[in-house]
């Protein structure tokens, strides 16, 4: 039998079809890898909030400080070069971006009045004010100025105040002013820093 | 995104060959899992989900420390805590950081059918490419450890990366590099390996686990996630970490003999079909009633 020309192109065509239905794919297959997020970005030293054990983070923020760039966290881990944690974390410090980016991080003063159930929002100086207030009463009411043996303390029994672990000591140096000046025991901060 | 960095060694579904395998030469990467050191503090877990940006997942509570009963395609790192009863009558709790294995032999790669979906690279590590994945979920039967899950919402499989996008850029996988107590460790197989065999030596010797050993199954090949256990003849006990994990035969089956049967019945078809053809030549349409001849086919 004779094959015409018409014939062979018919066969070789079809074959072709098949051979590419059938999975001959002569394009190079290539894998695409997630680019490193943090690759350029500024690193910025800091150190943990949470706890008084003070872990070195590193944040990452976007943009390479340009005049028009307005930075934005994308990324915080350990520092390596932090002698308390050498990079490590806990799930805690792990989880820092989120003490920036959170759509549930308080971002204004709240309010539980007494008996009331639900928070409610109020201005930064309704909120000073208030707790001046309360402050001034609750100093006014506990304020022991002798003791049971007559020696002069000058101590207000009724309020204690708690620093953080990130607190400076120019923000303690304030604060124990501040106490000491209303007569504040109950002084504590966990700063380690 | 960004071509690979990474040499490939094998592909899903793939009918081609392989660039970068055995052309390459490769340090082969392991995550050491040292369970007896592990707190159970779940630093690796969040530290995947910040550097992974996963979305949020709803937890369950099961009168366990544990997160959620399984890994999820969103949470691809899990701490499995289980409380486990020793011979004497005491208590332990064992904690086993539970995430993708990294199997030298991956059984969702052999399970899968679109062409490029899992990939494995030169220094061992498995990759989902979602942009190729078809969503058929073969992976999930092919896997002997449950790791890859399907997501509802985006129809494809996801699981854990060992941070490629880290690896290849010379950092640690986000997981190790928060790991407070030390009890997870990254480098080349064989310095994990001889870490974690001198790690159970310590184990048998001194501290009185006469059956620590090191978790390395050779039934996928060797994997590169590989554990240290106080008890390795019962690794059931951590959450149901197979002891003997293969490939499932069926996909064994259908993916080696079956593939091959299959495909000589389609290519003997077509060589049927052909020949059939040269022998007997074009089918002609005899005439019908009406006298006209059929078109040639």
């Amino acid at each position: 039998m004779a094959t015409s020309r018409r014939d062979f192109l018919k066969v070789a065509a079809i074959g072709g079809g098949a051979a590419t239905v059938l999975g001959f794919d002569l394009a190079p297959a290539y894998a695409q890898l997630r680019e490193l997020k943090i690759a350029r970005a500024t690193e910025t030293r800091s150190t943990c909030p949470y706890c008084s054990v003070s872990c070195g983070v590193i944040i990452y923020t976007l943009g390479d400080k340009a005049k028009n760039v307005t930075p934005q966290v994308i990324h915080v881990e350990g520092d390596p070069d932090h002698p308390i944690n050498r990079g490590t974390l806990c799930p805690k410090g792990a989880s820092l971006e989120q003490d920036i980016l959170n759509p549930r991080r308080l971002l204004k003063p709240q309010v539980r009045r007494p008996g009331g159930t639900d928070w409610e929002d109020i201005p930064w100086d309704t909120a000073l004010t208030e707790i001046a207030q309360r402050v001034k009463k609750s100093r006014d009411e506990t304020f022991v100025e002798k003791d049971a043996m007559g020696r002069t303390v000058n101590r207000c029994e009724g309020i204690a105040f708690t620093g953080g672990c990130t607190d400076t000591n120019e923000f303690n140096f304030l604060v124990v002013k501040a106490m000491r000046s209303l007569g504040v025991c109950y002084l504590e901060n966990q700063a380690r820093v | 995104m960004s071509q690979a960095t990474l040499g490939i060694r094998a592909i899903s579904g793939h009918a081609g060959s392989v660039p970068g395998a055995g052309v390459e030469r490769g340090l082969e990467v392991c995550k050491l899992i040292d369970t007896t050191t592990c707190i159970g503090c779940k630093a690796c877990e969040v530290a995947c989900l910040e550097w992974n940006g996963l979305t949020f997942s709803e937890t369950t509570f099961d009168n366990s420390y544990q997160t959620m009963p399984e890994t999820s395609w969103n949470y691809w790192n899990l701490i499995k805590f289980n409380e486990h009863e020793r011979e004497d009558g005491s208590m332990a709790l064992l904690m086993r950081k539970d995430q993708c294995m990294h199997c030298e032999e991956p059984g969702c790669l052999a399970a899968c059918p679109a062409d490029g979906a899992i990939v494995q690279y030169v220094n061992g590590i498995v990759d989902f490419q979602q942009d190729h994945c078809i969503g058929c979920g073969y992976c999930i039967t092919g896997c002997p450890f449950n790791i890859p899950k399907f997501s509802p919402t985006a129809r494809k499989v996801f699981k854990c990366t060992l941070c490629n996008d880290r690896v290849t850029q010379g950092l640690e996988p986000a997981c190790i590099k928060s790991c407070p107590t030390g009890c997870l460790h990254f480098g080349s197989k064989t310095d994990m390996k001889d870490l974690a065999d001198k790690r159970a030596a310590q184990l048998r010797e001194h501290s009185g686990f006469a059956n620590a050993g090191v978790y390395d199954p050779p039934g996928v090949g060797g994997t590169h996630v590989i554990y240290v256990l106080h008890d390795s003849t019962n690794p059931e006990a951590y959450g149901g970490l197979p002891k003997n994990p293969t490939i499932p035969l069926t996909v064994q089956l259908w993916k080696t003999p079956l593939k091959w049967l299959g495909n000589l019945a389609i290519i003997g078809g077509l060589i049927g079909v052909f020949a059939h053809y040269l022998r007997f030549g074009p089918k002609i349409v005899e005439e019908d009633e009406n006298g006209k001849q059929g078109a040639r086919q």
